[in-house]
């Protein structure tokens, strides 16, 4: 028995989500009194796991699953599952992950439970918290399968290091029709995805136009961050479609979410409550926002945002 | 073409949320139900396929009684038939092996879904009808296009987006951008008339068991007040930032 943990990697180096998966799979593993077995796909290098309490690693190489194919992950991920003789599989709430999860769970048999918050509360049944309504609420919901699958929630849980003497075994799985082929990936490689990023600089419709994202960009850049932005941006042609954040956009789960002219609807805070810290930058003292937010500046942003990229590159210079 | 879309039947975006019954029931007092938002384009994709390309669309939704004006809204926007299958939605799961049982009897070439509703947030349905049926499946699908039984799509994945080929029968988890947001349909006076002599059949479930249940429910804890910090005072946020919120 084990609890498996599906590694995600990202042309071929572990995401940062993995060790976070990993190091919940070691927390579970430990109420359960057993073992963690990661499985890594077409992953380069895996010894980061070792320091996050995983025992065994499954490494799959294979050019089959060059590109993600939920189906064809979902397969391997079983016969993993089974290897191991699984009775939890914890996966990360990336695009990805969330596209094969329910594919998993009919062919393990296993019931599933998404965006869930926290290291399970009872292990008999198996008990856990997950967000929903889009954040305005949070769920208790027992699992009462044999096999169980958990989709941790982004940053819900962080990094928490073990140290552990791991194995590593070379894993094949055999694979049935793929059914859905990748022609074209279009990704910038060179920014941080809003999925990925420890911080979110998100601008509204209080930036007047898409020529003033410059600044919005240079935050970004000086702080690491990923770009995002409220619905009408996007629906406005201001930025890109992938940007929009909210309740009917990309969800934000993030540690420190930066909101700059956006007023605090009821559909954007939904998507963007989970983030840990929230600042917001508004001319208006009345905007919703700021009774959300940790941090707020009543201001203009053409003379907050500039001031703010000039102080923060003296304080990283430090 | 035999086109199904599933409709989840949830609360208005801007429905405050609470629970009764000691906190196990959602509490619909007050609450406006609405055809999910990422279900609402699918449909609209659906009447596109149906207008250019000739073909018949069904809703479907697994719910009580309470359900029907939503699915009476969908055909008032112009889905040719509607299914209710008569049982609680207690679980993705539930709901997706219902469905599956469905288009196991009456053959559908496409299923549109929505990546997730915003009520249980489960992003389960689609996949799961997709595995249970042995159909291709594309989540966050953000563009489709049908030549014959052969399908191009868009997929939304972190940071970007992956072009797909793939081939009926298919499932989608669709969302915004299958259509544009100024071309979702609103139903007009004639739609709505229509609509009432339109076909609303009432299913009832198959035996299944749920893998998981709701035990209850809570609120997040209120959130303490703002601090705010003088816009001519940057050097503060930037402390604030880095030594109380250890953020940067
Ligand atoms: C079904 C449905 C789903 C929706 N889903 C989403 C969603 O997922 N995400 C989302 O974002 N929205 C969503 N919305 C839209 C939402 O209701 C709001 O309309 C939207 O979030 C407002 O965007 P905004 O804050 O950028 O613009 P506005 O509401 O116009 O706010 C602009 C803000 O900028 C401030 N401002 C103006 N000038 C400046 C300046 N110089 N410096 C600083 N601040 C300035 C203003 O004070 C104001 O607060 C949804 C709506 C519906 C009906
Ligand atoms: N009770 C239901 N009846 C019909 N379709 C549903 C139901 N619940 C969910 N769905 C469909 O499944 C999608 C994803 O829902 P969920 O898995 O609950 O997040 C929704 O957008 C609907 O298309």
């Amino acid at each position: 028995m084990s609890v498996l943990v599906y590694t995600e990697s990202d042309q071929g180096v572990l995401k940062k989500a993995a060790l976070e998966v990993a190091s919940y799979a070691k927390a579970i593993a430990n109420k359960l009194n057993t073992t963690v077995t990661a499985v890594a796909i077409n992953a380069n290098n895996t010894d980061t796991l070792s320091k996050y309490g995983v025992d065994k690693i499954l490494n799959i190489s294979s050019t089959e699953l060059e590109n993600f194919n939920a189906k064809g992950y979902a397969d391997a991920l079983k016969q993993a599952a089974e290897k191991a003789e699984a009775k939890v599989v914890v996966l990360s709430s990336s695009a990805n992950s969330k596209y094969l999860a329910p594919l998993l769970s009919i062919n393990l048999d296993a019931g599933y439970v998404s965006n869930v918050v926290e290291v399970p509360t009872e292990v008999a049944p198996l008990t856990v918290k997950r967000s929903a309504f889009t954040n305005k609420a949070f769920e208790i919901a027992q699992i009462n399968s044999d096999i169980k699958i958990i989709g941790l929630s982004n940053n819900a849980f962080g990094l928490v290091e073990t140290s552990a003497d791991t194995t590593t075994e070379d894993f094949t799985p055999a694979l049935s029709n793929l059914g859905v082929t990748v022609d074209a990936v279009d990704k910038a490689s060179d920014k941080v995805t809003i999925a990925d990023a420890d911080i979110v600089v998100s601008a509204g419709r209080g930036l007047k136009g898409p020529e003033n994202w410059g600044m919005i960009e240079e935050l970004a850049d000086v702080l690491g961050a990923a770009t995002a932005c409220s619905k009408p941006v996007s629906d406005l042609g201001w930025r890109p479609h992938g940007e929009h954040v909210g309740q009917t956009g990309k969800p934000v789960a993030t540690n420190l979410y930066i909101a700059i002219g956006i007023s605090g609807a009821i559909q954007h805070l939904a998507g963007v409550s989970a983030s840990k810290i929230k600042v917001v930058i508004n001319t208006d003292p009345e905007a919703p926002f700021f009774k959300a937010a940790d941090y707020g500046v009543v201001g203009d942003a053409f003379t907050v945002i500039p001031e703010l990229i000039t102080k923060l590159k003296a304080f990283k210079a430090q | 073409m035999n086109i199904l879309v599933c409709i989840s039947h949830v609360p208005d975006t801007t429905s405050k949320i609470n629970f009764t019954d000691n906190d196990t029931t959602f509490d619909t007092n007050g609450v406006q139900f609405v055809i999910n938002p990422n279900d609402e384009f699918g449909l609209t994709r659906a009447m596109w396929f149906k207008e250019k390309q000739g073909a018949k669309v069904t809703v479907i939704n697994v719910g009580g009684a309470e359900t029907e004006p939503t699915l009476r809204k969908a055909l008032a926007i112009g889905a040719d038939a509607a299914i209710r299958i008569n049982t609680a939605a207690t679980d993705g799961l539930t709901v997706a092996k219902q469905i599956a049982n469905v288009i196991k009897n009456d053959n559908y070439d496409l299923i549109i879904s929505g990546r997730e509703s915003i009520d249980y947030n489960g992003g389960m349905v689609p996949g799961m009808i997709a595995a249970l049926i042995d159909a291709n499946f594309v989540n966050t699908c953000t563009s489709l296009e049908i030549d014959g039984t052969q399908a191009k799509a868009t997929r939304e994945i972190d940071g970007g987006i992956e072009r797909i080929t793939t081939s009926l029968p298919l499932v989608i988890g669709g969302q915004k951008g299958l259509v544009e947001e100024s071309d979702l349909k609103i139903p007009n006076m004639r739609g709505i008339m229509m609509a009432r002599k339109k076909p609303l059949q009432v299913v009832e479930p198959i035996e299944s068991s749920a893998k998981s249940n709701s035990i209850k429910f809570e609120k997040p804890a209120a959130k303490g007040a703002v601090t705010l910090v003088d816009a001519n005072n940057l050097d503060e946020l930037i402390n604030l930032l880095h030594n109380e919120a250890k953020a940067i």
